[in-house]
């Protein structure tokens, strides 16, 4: 039984029973159930048709609900329990759901949980793993988030940028203990490039298949950072950038600039690169430009004065670097860099110290502390 | 049963044994000492001992309420004086004596010169949410 698979089929199962007349809120509760009991179940004694077991087992499901609480209000059960056949699955649905799990009014991390299950078509006790929190407060996340979610329509289409803003985030988290979020979240991401002709979520695709090609580099066993410059390239997945690359071109060719395309620009400058020496520094400061232009993020302006380090040096690296905030993560990270480049090594080891007290995750912290004492010990 | 072990910035009572700032080792040490603490997390979760483990940023403030209608009152960043927690580990092993010889333990992570820091950990017994039979 692939996971995957059955993930797929979750969406589509949730689109059956709100054709049928379903509220989203109870289908989508009716096809969680029947998806835990199938991974329960389905090992033991696979279905000849998953689609039509699950789709059985959540309509069983969501008409007990119903009759239970249509006694419970003494009202009149509002659905046709004799439903018509049902018409093939509509990719339309899908990506109304999406739209739905990741509507604007939803903050982001029940959009997040929400997105996860109807449309990932993971489990609640999965999602509350990966994030470390215990299931019944992801679930009750959910539930609160479907309540929000009320009344409001199924047919109408939404905000695609919000959708790709949870995707994005999924992905960032990386690893969730056992679930791998970013491979979940390229899968996703791959589903929405199929239904939709946006460059941007093109343009999203490329920049997680870019990025989640170098991720085997990116640390070592147990957890430890490896800085860019000293990964090993060899153990990047060329089919995964070739395919990036692919994705980007096609994008970009569309003539319709986003964020998460220039973004992607980016990484692609940096797997193209048999190593950062030979890393072409100028295009990436150039999209940076780009970037900037498109959102004047103070973070994009730190990243950027860190490339114009490596293209004009660090001196000019330090001069951009003057025009950011101080304020912004990692900022004593990259001022610390830049002043070792320039051969300052007293104030970069004490900026990687500065950098490693603020660090927000415990890789990074050590990490830093480690560059601390390196340049110190130099 | 359960026990939380609080790491402090400054230790507690007398300042701890060796007390030269991390970044201020050698690579090696700072090595040494990650290590020590990786090996002594997993030898917890091999033991079956292990039950959370957390690093706090130093960043941060105390914050209380200020009355109705009001925003609450925050007092921050933390200056050095105030004994503030850096980090802890919950443990949950069969009596007081263990806990207190894990604490022994993870207080000898090497420091400057690779000696063991010896810093003071703060050791404490989660209160059970209902009352045990034989407590």
């Amino acid at each position: 039984m692939n996971p995957s698979v059955v993930r797929d089929l979750v969406p589509a199962v949730i689109g059956v029973l709100v054709r049928r007349g379903a509220d989203f809120a109870s289908a989508e509760d009716a096809v969680q159930e029947a998806l835990i009991r199938a991974l329960d179940a389905w090992p033991d004694d696979p279905p000849r048709d998953e689609k039509a077991w699950l789709v059985a087992v959540a309509w069983r499901r969501f008409l007990d609900g119903a009759r239970a609480e249509a006694s419970r209000r003494d009202r009149e059960l509002a659905v046709d329990l004799e439903p018509p056949a049902d018409p093939g699955p509509a990719a339309d649905d899908t990506l109304r759901l999406y739209f739905l799990c990741a509507h604007p009014t939803l903050p982001a991390a029940p959009a997040v949980a929400l997105t996860l299950r109807a449309v990932g078509g993971l489990t609640t006790r999965q999602i509350a793993a990966a994030y470390l929190v215990p299931e019944a407060t992801m679930a009750q996340r959910i539930r609160r988030a479907k309540r929000r979610l009320e009344g409001l329509p199924l047919d109408r289409p939404g905000d695609l940028a919000t959708v790709l803003r949870v995707l994005y985030l999924v992905f960032n988290e990386g690893y969730g203990g056992e679930l791998d979020l970013a491979a979940e979240a390229v899968r996703l991401a791959r589903h929405v490039v199929g239904m939709t002709d946006d460059p941007e979520a093109a343009g999203l695709l490329a920049l997680m298949l870019l990025h989640h090609a170098r991720r085997a580099s990116r640390t070592r066993p147990g957890g430890r950072l490896v800085p860019l410059a000293e990964q090993d390239r060899s153990r990047w997945d060329t089919g995964l950038i070739t395919e990036g690359v692919a994705v980007l071109q096609g994008a970009l060719a569309r003539d319709r600039l986003g964020e998460y395309q220039a973004q992607a620009a980016i990484a692609a400058l940096h797997a193209d690169a048999p190593s950062t020496d030979e890393t072409d520094w100028p295009q990436i400061v150039e999209w940076y430009d780009e970037l900037l232009a498109l959102t004047d993020s103070p973070v994009v302006r730190l990243n950027r004065a860190v490339a114009v380090g490596e293209a004009d040096g660090p001196q000019a690296g330090l001069a951009a670097l003057a025009e950011v905030d101080p304020g912004v993560p990692r900022y004593a990270a990259a001022a610390a860099h830049l002043h070792e480049c320039a051969g300052d090594r007293v104030r970069a080891a004490e900026l990687y110290a500065e950098a490693a007290t603020v660090a927000p995750s415990v890789p990074e912290r050590d990490h830093l502390t480690r560059e601390a004492a390196r340049v110190r010990a130099t | 049963m359960k026990y939380l072990m609080l790491k402090h910035y400054r230790g507690a009572p007398t300042p701890g044994g060796n007390a030269t700032p991390m970044d201020r080792w050698t690579p090696e040490e700072v090595d040494a000492h990650l290590q020590y603490m990786t090996d002594f997390a997993n030898r917890l979760q091999s033991n079956g001992e292990f039950v959370d483990s957390q690093a706090l940023s130093s960043e941060g403030a105390f914050v209380r309420n200020d009355g109705e209608g009001r925003p609450p009152v925050t007092d921050g960043p933390f200056a050095e004086t105030k004994d503030l927690v850096a980090g802890w580990m919950v443990i949950d092993v069969d009596s007081w004596d263990r806990a207190v010889e894990l604490a022994g333990e993870l207080s000898a992570a090497p420091g400057a010169g690779g000696e063991p820091i010896q810093e003071w950990l703060e050791v404490r017994p989660f209160l059970t949410g209902v009352p045990t039979a034989d407590g």
